[in-house]
């Protein structure tokens, strides 16, 4: 039971985390604590992915000192490399959480300029008396 | 030429779209005839990709010259070349009517909502073209962050409403992208086609299962499936007319189409037929779309947000057709998103110029609307007719087929939910027409003049010519049907059906 938390530990920690960014998202009624939440939530996502590139042992990142039209021609063993594609794939992920965060931090703006709070219950209030 | 136009229905559009702030540094009024160039260009590119798919069969696109699986290919087959033009169309018909909705709504602010605009077709058109599973992921998160964008510029409860929508808009596209990362640590491939080839022998393996399971429910939640659609009657209501004409009919399907590409072209059909109960969990799931969308629409007396539960509805047909997981439940859910995007794209151009023509849409207001604005409201009905299913109208087709398929594989309480929910949408259907025709303006309401005084006050043309077209096309797409199911969906059932 230990060796299978150890030996998979980023796993269990992605998971930790979703959840903790998950129950921020659900639970807490402050609109920026959910923004952040949400933004757990995609931390870890991205924290999968990078780790599921990772090797361990002798290797190297994949710059090839010879490239294919060089003369050159050798086989490469993949498990001398950490796979590069997770991380590259993370590089584009990484911007779109970031821009979801910007737009979301912007429509905050717009809530607080309406309603002079951040609070979900304070906000359904506010509704409730203006009867909307 | 034909072989571009894959590469080109994205690149045009995006590249419009960053183009669109140049266009209207002097005069913003002008990005409305760039958008409307823009989509009629784009129109082009996915009816001749259509007629191409016809003609010769399935296209790939090599981005850059790389071969699939290690370059992203763009793939288009009969179940994208039948996306593509609705999407189009749609969209230009919207785009067209949008001038004088948006300038009204959204004045000086022209310039950013067509550049959001164009960036969400973009967006769409990427979703359907793709056949790499992360590059659905950008396209989706393209899509849905300019429909953000695009909610929370709407009236009063937008921002609120788009709050919760980008929470859980991001809940969903984080599950997908999940769930692909599972998919390519058994797999280590990202194409579409190269993965559900090598994922067969794995289908038991507990990776490919949560895979499956976290992609279906990131795209339930794009697609606004029951239990999960609690953000889209706020987020669409509060939206700015042209806007919410714009993403009622096409974001929803899109997310219709990517679970029918993700349920039977990326994993076999009876992966989640068989080895997880997914369809049946699906098809309760929608029928009991089908009942609250209807029952919340009833409730509701402001008509935007009535439609707004009745998208809720429409899609547990969709996903109902998907669930069935057989021939004729698949057409009727292939139909019937043709039908919504037509049908919804008709109401909602409708709602528009209710809005625009009286300040609001507030179904008690309607008195003497039918004589007031005679084409829209003939267009309503029409819209109407197809909601519910009645002959020539393309509804008519879908929901029969759909009721083929429960029928076929005995799912009797189905056809009991599909009848029942059809008189659901009669019920609040005909209370609008019932009002809008029959009942005489009170004392209380300002405009009492006698009915037979009664002036038309009819939208400017360049909104109503938009709103017949979209009723031309619900009866065009219903007299058609047999044969769009001919020559184009009889080759999207999977093998297996």
């Amino acid at each position: 039971m230990l060796e299978l938390l150890l030996s998979k530990y980023n796993y269990w920690l992605y998971v930790i985390l979703m959840m903790i960014g998950l129950y921020a998202m659900l639970a807490k009624r402050n609109l920026v604590k959910k923004l952040i939440g949400m933004n757990i939530f995609q931390t870890a996502v991205i924290l999968f992915y990078v780790s599921i590139g990772v090797k361990t042992g002798e290797v190297t990142v994949p710059i090839l000192p010879y490239g294919h039209h060089h003369g050159h021609e050798q086989a490469i063993n993949v498990a001398h490399y950490l796979n590069p594609l997770p991380h590259v794939l993370m590089l584009t992920a990484i911007v779109v959480s970031i821009a979801t965060t910007g737009v979301a931090l912007a429509v905050l703006i717009l809530i607080y300029r309406r309603f002079q709070t951040l609070e979900e219950d304070e906000i359904l209030k506010i509704n409730q008396e203006t009867g909307t | 030429m034909t072989n571009q136009f894959p590469a080109l229905i994205i690149a045009v559009p995006l590249l419009a779209a960053l183009a669109t702030p140049l266009i209207g540094w002097r005069n913003s009024r002008g990005c409305y005839y760039w958008a409307v160039f823009t989509m009629a260009l784009v129109c082009f590119f996915a009816i001749g990709l259509l007629r191409s798919v016809i003609l010769n069969g399935p296209i790939s696109y090599h981005q850059g010259g790389w071969a699939p699986p290690w370059g992203i290919e763009y793939y288009v087959d009969y179940l994208n070349a039948y996306m593509l033009p609705i999407i189009a169309v749609i969209s230009l018909i919207v785009i067209i009517y949008s001038k004088h909705s948006i300038n009204r709504e959204l004045d000086g602010r022209q310039m950013p909502t067509y550049t959001l605009i164009l960036l969400m077709i973009t967006g769409l058109m990427g979703i359907v073209v793709t056949g790499d599973l992360f590059n659905v992921f950008v396209f989706l998160e393209i899509a849905s962050l300019s429909c953000y964008g695009l909610i929370a510029s709407g009236q009063d409860g937008a921002p609120l409403a788009t709050f919760r929508y980008i929470i859980m808009g991001t809940i969903g596209a984080s599950c997908y992208l999940l769930g692909v990362g599972y998919l390519y640590i058994v797999t280590g491939s990202l194409n579409l086609a190269d993965v559900s080839q090598l994922i067969p022998p794995l289908y038991h393996s507990r990776v490919v299962l949560s895979a499956g399971v976290l992609m279906l429910v990131g795209i339930s939640l794009k697609m606004a499936l029951f239990p999960l659609h609690t953000w889209l009657p706020n987020a669409y209501a509060y939206a700015p007319s042209s806007v919410s004409a714009l993403i009622a009919p096409l974001f929803t399907k899109v997310a219709a189409y990517l679970m029918i590409r993700v349920m039977f072209t990326l994993f076999r059909p009876d992966f989640f037929t068989t080895v997880i109960p997914a369809t049946t969990i699906m098809t309760w799931l929608a029928v009991t779309a089908m009942m609250i969308g209807s029952f919340y629409a009833i409730a509701q007396n402001n008509l935007k947000k009535m439609l707004c539960y009745s998208v809720v509805a429409q899609i547990g047909y969709i996903a109902l057709g998907i669930a069935l997981a057989n021939k004729a439940g698949l057409i009727g859910a292939l139909l019937h998103i043709l039908n919504e995007a037509f049908t919804k794209g008709c109401v909602f151009l409708v709602v528009g110029a209710i809005i625009y023509q009286t300040g609001d849409c507030t179904i008690d207001h309607f008195k003497n609307l039918f004589r007031r604005m005679p084409f829209t409201m003939g267009a309503f009905t029409i819209g109407v007719f197809s909601m519910i299913g009645i002959p020539p109208t393309c509804g008519f087709f879908s929901k029969l087929s759909l009721l083929m398929g429960c029928i076929v594989d005995r799912h009797w309480v189905f056809v009991a939910a599909l009848l029942i929910s059809t008189i659901l949408n009669v019920i609040y259907f005909f209370r609008v027409i019932k009002v809008a025709s029959f009942e005489e303006p009170e004392a209380d309401y300002g405009r009492k003049e006698p009915y037979d005084q009664v002036r038309m006050e009819e939208v400017p043309l360049s909104m109503r010519i938009p709103i017949m077209l979209m009723a031309a096309g619900i009866l065009l797409s219903g007299i058609f049907s047999s044969t769009i199911a001919k020559t184009i969906l009889i080759h999207i059932i999977p093998a297996g059906f």
